[in-house]
């Protein structure tokens, strides 16, 4: 379903991805992890087209993402994103948030859209913060709310970028079973993440990224069982030891 | 001296410096109305990715900040004439240079505004499959706004101050009623010092609003 | 745009007799009608041709200089007395804090211009006798001083906010480490907060610098000839008002690249390695 072919990106001098090429099918989970710096929020970003690439190719479902002519929001709406920050519009209530881009996008009246939204909020539990501002929720609510105001577009495909690392310990996992749950339901999805618990618990395949380079793509039990390259073995003890 | 001091002339006077205290008010609500709704298309011409856009806004906003306001006062004031062809009258002349000067002002605060939006909440918005107008519209200026209300209204504060320049081209507005006054009945500490008490009292409670908005908008 | 003007940019070259006399540029040269006129040398001669009835280019440069001067001092009166106050801010005693505070209120809530007037017209009758009729008729132009001393007491309570500003923008703990070392408050200020803090607030002090020069201009209205009112002199002698306001709007742009090429020099002067600068680009 996302093909990314031999992508390259530089920041002015500054290569951040170098010929990077992986795919990812219809109801593959795939988990991108590595060191900060990497490159890998870069390359998911590139994927629905927020950060432009100079080199490469990325298709989702047949369509490139790069090309001339591409109607950019067509094709970012139907891929979901969630974001380190949360990124819910703090002057909308949690209900206007999920509802903004179902009537702005997809034209649907307000009462489907309204209906949509309780419906996905039931399902991540926040049913009751409907009508608050997002500064009033916990991070993890946030979270939760940002995750349902991706779903309510359906999308074909789930991107999210570091979707955990801003939140305390307490309130990873109310957000991680979401995305579990999200995942046993045959979502196809793109996760940049830490969480190797996660990773071992649902992905298909865990790529490792470094130096803006993809090092490693591999079934998710070989990744754990045997990682093959020296820096990936290292950054695993790293992370696993704490 | 101040045994000769004679408030009363303030009070016989009082229906003139109304009049030229609603010239004041006229002044500065059209500039402040005229100078947002001009400032934020400058400053979407100053963020646009075209370049010839943001050159031209770029250089107006450089062009009138670096003029002073007395010197835009005159040049609307003679040249506004010339260019129509016929006179128009000083309170047109005035309004306009108010509102093209005070426009600049506003471009700056409301790209500031609009430059506070962190990149990923433009993210979300396009993300979600908004076009860029639309984020523009629906996330980026409604966030802006709300946090520039303090700066926006410490600038309108100032600009009421400001429309006391008019003084220079003659245009009856409070300082110059109480100027006339002070003139013609040869009391001019009582006048100035009345205006200055009146002009500081409306600013004064103008900057206490400002400060409870701030609290409140404070996140 | 159907309009009638006769363009005539040499009004802003005209130059006095004796300037012509000693050839500084080709001014008398791009006089279309003016020339015979200065070989004349008298004043009084050019009143037909209206192109050189005064020596317009003078009365810019002295304005402009007079912009300068009023301005420069201004600032000295504003750094200082805003220095002052702005530290007074931060002070712990209430009643020093709030003597400050009045100060910045009541500086900026009253419009420059009434402040004006108020010097020049009201002050020196509320003041004793003697020193009212020594401000009014024995000090040498009193409206350049009294433009001075408004415009720098005015600015003053721009520049005690900015500094209070910077103050406050440093960590508390920089001023706990400061006297834990068992340096005194007024050390604290002198080595640790104001050096920091003047640094933190260039970027303001440089566009309210600026400010200045653009305030000065408001001391025309008591008679203050500096650039604005010279320049609206020569606009209603001449009636070449694109002409002069243009250079007049020109010198005033030159006079805001000039200050932020300084001040920037000085930021980078005065940077400290490894941090950041505020309100850069």
């Amino acid at each position: 379903m996302i093909t990314v072919d031999k992508v390259s990106k530089w920041f002015g001098d500054f290569q951040v991805l170098d010929k990077c090429s992986t795919r990812v099918a219809k109801g593959e989970v795939v988990v991108i992890c590595g060191p900060s710096g990497s490159g890998k929020s870069t390359l998911i970003k590139c994927i629905n087209g927020l950060e432009p690439f100079q080199q490469g190719a990325i298709t989702v479902n047949g369509i490139s993402v790069g090309a001339e002519g591409t109607n950019l929001p067509k094709l970012r709406a139907s891929i979901g994103m969630v974001f380190q920050n949360f990124e819910l519009f703090p002057h909308m209530t949690v209900l206007d948030n999920i509802c903004l881009a179902q009537t702005k996008v997809l034209n649907r009246n307000r009462a489907e859209a309204g209906e949509r939204a309780m419906q996905l909020l039931n399902r991540v539990g926040l049913a009751d913060q409907a009508p608050k501002h997002p500064a009033q929720l916990s991070g993890g609510q946030q979270q939760r709310v940002a995750i349902a105001r991706a779903l309510a577009m359906d999308p074909i495909a789930m991107l999210f970028d570091e979707p955990t690392s801003a939140l305390d310990p307490e309130m990873i996992n109310e957000v991680l079973d979401v995305m579990v749950k999200l995942a046993l339901e045959g979502m196809t999805m793109m996760v940049v993440t830490h969480e190797m618990g996660f990773a071992r618990k649902v992905a298909d395949r865990v790529v490792f990224m470094d130096g803006g380079r993809i090092e490693e793509d591999a079934k998710t039990d070989e990744f754990f069982g045997a990682p093959r390259g020296e820096r990936a073995q290292m950054f695993l003890s790293k992370i696993l030891t704490h | 001296m101040f045994g000769a001091f004679d408030y009363q002339v303030v009070i016989r006077n009082l229906h003139i410096l109304w009049d030229g205290m609603q010239i004041t008010f006229l002044l500065t609500g059209v500039a402040i109305v005229g100078g947002i709704l001009f400032g934020t298309v400058l400053a979407l011409m100053r963020l646009s990715r075209f370049m010839v856009l943001s050159f031209v806004a770029g250089r107006y906003v450089d062009a009138f900040r670096s003029t002073p306001l007395i010197l835009v006062i005159f040049w609307f004031y003679f040249a506004v004439p010339i260019v129509v062809g016929q006179p128009i009258g000083d309170l047109y002349s005035v309004l306009i240079a108010f509102t093209l000067f005070e426009a600049a002002y506003y471009c700056e605060i409301i790209r500031a505004g609009i430059q506070s939006i962190r990149m990923p909440q433009i993210h979300a918005g396009l993300a979600l499959g908004l076009t860029r107008w639309q984020t523009t519209k629906n996330i980026v200026l409604p966030q802006a706004f709300r946090n520039m209300v303090p700066v926006l209204l410490t600038q309108a504060i100032v600009l009421f101050q400001d429309t006391s320049l008019v003084y220079v081209v003659g245009l009856k507005d409070f300082l110059t009623a109480a100027d006339l006054v002070a003139a013609r009945d040869n009391r001019v500490v009582e006048l100035y010092l009345f205006t200055a008490i009146v002009y500081f009292l409306l600013c004064w409670l103008g900057s206490l609003l400002v400060k409870r908005l701030q609290r409140q908008y404070a996140i | 745009m159907a309009m009638k003007y006769n363009w005539d940019w040499s009004v802003v070259l005209c130059r006095a007799p004796e300037g012509v006399a000693t050839g500084t540029g080709g001014s008398a040269a791009q006089l279309p009608g003016g020339t015979s006129a200065f070989a004349g040398g008298a004043a009084q001669t050019f009143d037909t041709g209206a192109h050189c009835a005064q020596p317009y280019f003078d009365w810019i440069v002295s304005g402009l200089g007079w912009t300068v001067v009023v301005s420069v001092f201004a600032w000295v009166i504003a750094f200082s007395v805003g220095s002052v106050i702005g530290v007074s801010r931060t002070l712990d005693q209430p009643w020093v804090r709030r003597g400050a505070t009045t100060y910045v209120e009541l500086f900026r809530n009253v419009p420059l211009l009434v402040q004006m007037f108020l010097w020049f017209f009201v002050v020196p009758e509320l003041l004793p006798k003697e020193t009212g009729y020594f401000l009014k008729r024995q000090l040498p132009l009193p409206e350049y001083w009294t433009a001075i001393v408004c415009l720098g007491f005015y600015h003053a309570s721009r520049t005690a906010e900015q500094v209070r500003a910077g103050i406050e923008a440093i960590p508390r703990g920089q001023t706990y480490a400061a006297l834990a070392m068992g340096l005194t408050p007024a050390q604290v200020y002198r080595y640790v907060l104001l050096p920091v803090s003047y640094r933190i607030i260039i970027p303001p002090l440089t566009s309210d610098f600026m400010g200045i020069f653009k305030n000065s201009s408001v001391a025309l209205t008591i008679g203050v000839l500096e650039l604005t009112a010279q320049s609206r002199q020569i606009a209603e002698y001449t009636f070449n008002i694109f002409e002069v306001f243009t250079v007049t709007t020109v010198l005033y742009i030159l006079i805001t690249l000039i200050v932020s090429t300084i001040m920037r020099f000085v930021e980078k002067r005065l940077h400290i390695p490894g941090t950041i600068a505020l309100g850069g680009n």
